[in-house]
Formats: C-alpha cells, sequence, structure tokens
C-alpha cells in the first residue's frame, strides 16, 4: 500500500487557522493537487466532515479549508486499540496568481473534499495558430 | 458549492489559538503506532459487543470486504487513483492501492450478526459478542 503513515500526518497541529473558535485537536487532511485542463484541482480526505460542515477560504492567494468533524462515541469508552484521533480538519495552502476567485467550487462526497480552482483567462496557456504563406 | 467566508481577525481569537497549540503540544492523546498500516483502526468496548472503526474516505462498501472467523477481523479492499495517470501532480499524499488489516480481537466474535456501515468515508463495524464471552449477569435477589 503506497500510503504514508495517516495518524502520524494527521497528529501534526497546523498554525495557520486564524478562524478557529473551538477547541480541541485539529487534524492536516491528506491532499491531491493536480492540474487538469483549465483548472487546478484538490483533493482533500475529511472523513467525517459533511457539506454543512466545510468552510472554504480564498483571499489574495490564500486558500484555507477547515471541515468540522463531530466527536464519535462515548468520550468514557474503553478502548480495545486507538489508533488515530478525530477531530477537525484545517490546512492552508499558498496558491500562486491566476485563479479565478469567483468561480471556485467544491463538492464533498464520501468522505473526500474536491475544490475545483478553475485558472484565470490570463494563466491559461493560449494556442496559436501558425498558418502557413 | 460553499460560501466564501472572512473572519475579523482579533486578539482574543490568536490567544486562544496560541493556548490550545501549547496544550496540544504537552498533552498529547495517546495513539498506538500503526507503521504505516492502512486504515487506521479504533476498536471499543460497548457493553455486549465490539466496534470497530476507520477512515476510508472515497471508498464505498463494494471497495472492502469485512472477514469475521471467531476472535479474527480482517478488513481488506483496493483504493484506487481517482484521476487518469496522464494527470499532472502537484502534491500527491493521498493513498490508493491494495491494502489488508488483520485483527485479533479479544473475544469471540458472533459472525453472523456483524454489521458494517459506512458513511462519509467512516467505516464502522459493529461486532456482537458470542454468547459464550458474555458476561453473565447475576441477578441478586433481595429477601
Amino acid at each position: 500500500m503506497n500510503h504514508e503513515t495517516q495518524s502520524e500526518r494527521k497528529l501534526t497541529t497546523t498554525t495557520a487557522e486564524p478562524e478557529r473558535t473551538r477547541g480541541g485537536r485539529t487534524y492536516v487532511p491528506a491532499v491531491d493537487i493536480l492540474e487538469q485542463g483549465d483548472e487546478l484541482l484538490l483533493r482533500a480526505d475529511v472523513p467525517g466532515a459533511r457539506a454543512d460542515d466545510i468552510d472554504i477560504q480564498y483571499e489574495r492567494g490564500t486558500l484555507t479549508i477547515a471541515a468540522r468533524v463531530a466527536p464519535r462515541g462515548d468520550a468514557n469508552r474503553t478502548w480495545v486499540l486507538r489508533e488515530y484521533g478525530v477531530g477537525d480538519f484545517v490546512r492552508t495552502f499558498q496558491v500562486g496568481e491566476g485563479i479565478d476567485a469567483q468561480k471556485i467550487s467544491a463538492e464533498v462526497r464520501d468522505g473526500v473534499l474536491t475544490l475545483h480552482l478553475p485558472k484565470a483567462e490570463s494563466a491559461r496557456t493560449r494556442k496559436i495558430t501558425v498558418r502557413g504563406g | 458549492m460553499f460560501a466564501l467566508q472572512r473572519f475579523p481577525f482579533t486578539p482574543a481569537l490568536e490567544l486562544r489559538r496560541e493556548m490550545d497549540r501549547l496544550l496540544n503540544t504537552f498533552l498529547p492523546e495517546m495513539f498506538e503506532p500503526t507503521g504505516g498500516a492502512y486504515p487506521a483502526l479504533n476498536v471499543w468496548e460497548d457493553g455486549e459487543r465490539l466496534v470497530a472503526e476507520a477512515e476510508v474516505p472515497g471508498l464505498t462498501l463494494s471497495d472492502l470486504e469485512i472477514l469475521v472467523r471467531g476472535n479474527e477481523l480482517t478488513i481488506q479492499g483496493s483504493r484506487k487513483a481517482t484521476n487518469g495517470e496522464d494527470a499532472v501532480y502537484h502534491r500527491r499524499e493521498r493513498g490508493t492501492g491494495e491494502f489488508v488489516r488483520h485483527l485479533t480481537l479479544p473475544t469471540e466474535i458472533d459472525a453472523d450478526k456483524v454489521e458494517a456501515t459506512l458513511k462519509d468515508g467512516v467505516l464502522t463495524i459493529v461486532l456482537p459478542k458470542s454468547e459464550q464471552a458474555r458476561a453473565r449477569r447475576i441477578t441478586v435477589k433481595s429477601d
């Protein structure tokens, strides 16, 4: 399995979260960022979060995704094995210039958040047709 | 579609954030190292049953196979790459491929009554203890 140790990475507490107003631990979600046609695509693992739990901010090239995750199960339960913690997911990215902020869209499905970041007109590769003379 | 929100910066929030950060630094929760095993598992006891939970974002029940035999639990499956091989990755942290986890539970399980649900990328497996494994309740009557 080509997978980094999920629980280890999640234990890294992010420091870039000025909007946080609740207590508890936060976790850094694993992401894929890729280029596809005229957009950047960001996928983040946010298990336990639904659409209403997710806030996305984009301001001056800084993209922040925050997903609230409610605690699951009785806090005083008897643990048999405990390999990961449950809490909010927060992560901030610096996005290079050239994103059309008005056209950013997102959806969440099965605990995976997908963000579409369309490139601004100026950042798109222009195709120039060369005519023979 | 999500609303883009802006939050005002306030010194009080900043202080709270700093306090949380310090507390998290000094009082970390204790977790068993998984040694890279996927998925990470949480298992707890809930009366006459055990509950196993795993975070498997992006998977559906058809991607997973759950086997219970005696006190052995096996979770296996595969996580497919969502994008074509020609995709240009700037960052790739989400693992793909096949996985299997075996776990020996502290009690025998009634395999016929095991139930698994998958919701928002969280797999929950309810494992009722077998009849023999259940603690006998003895009612004490008063005279």
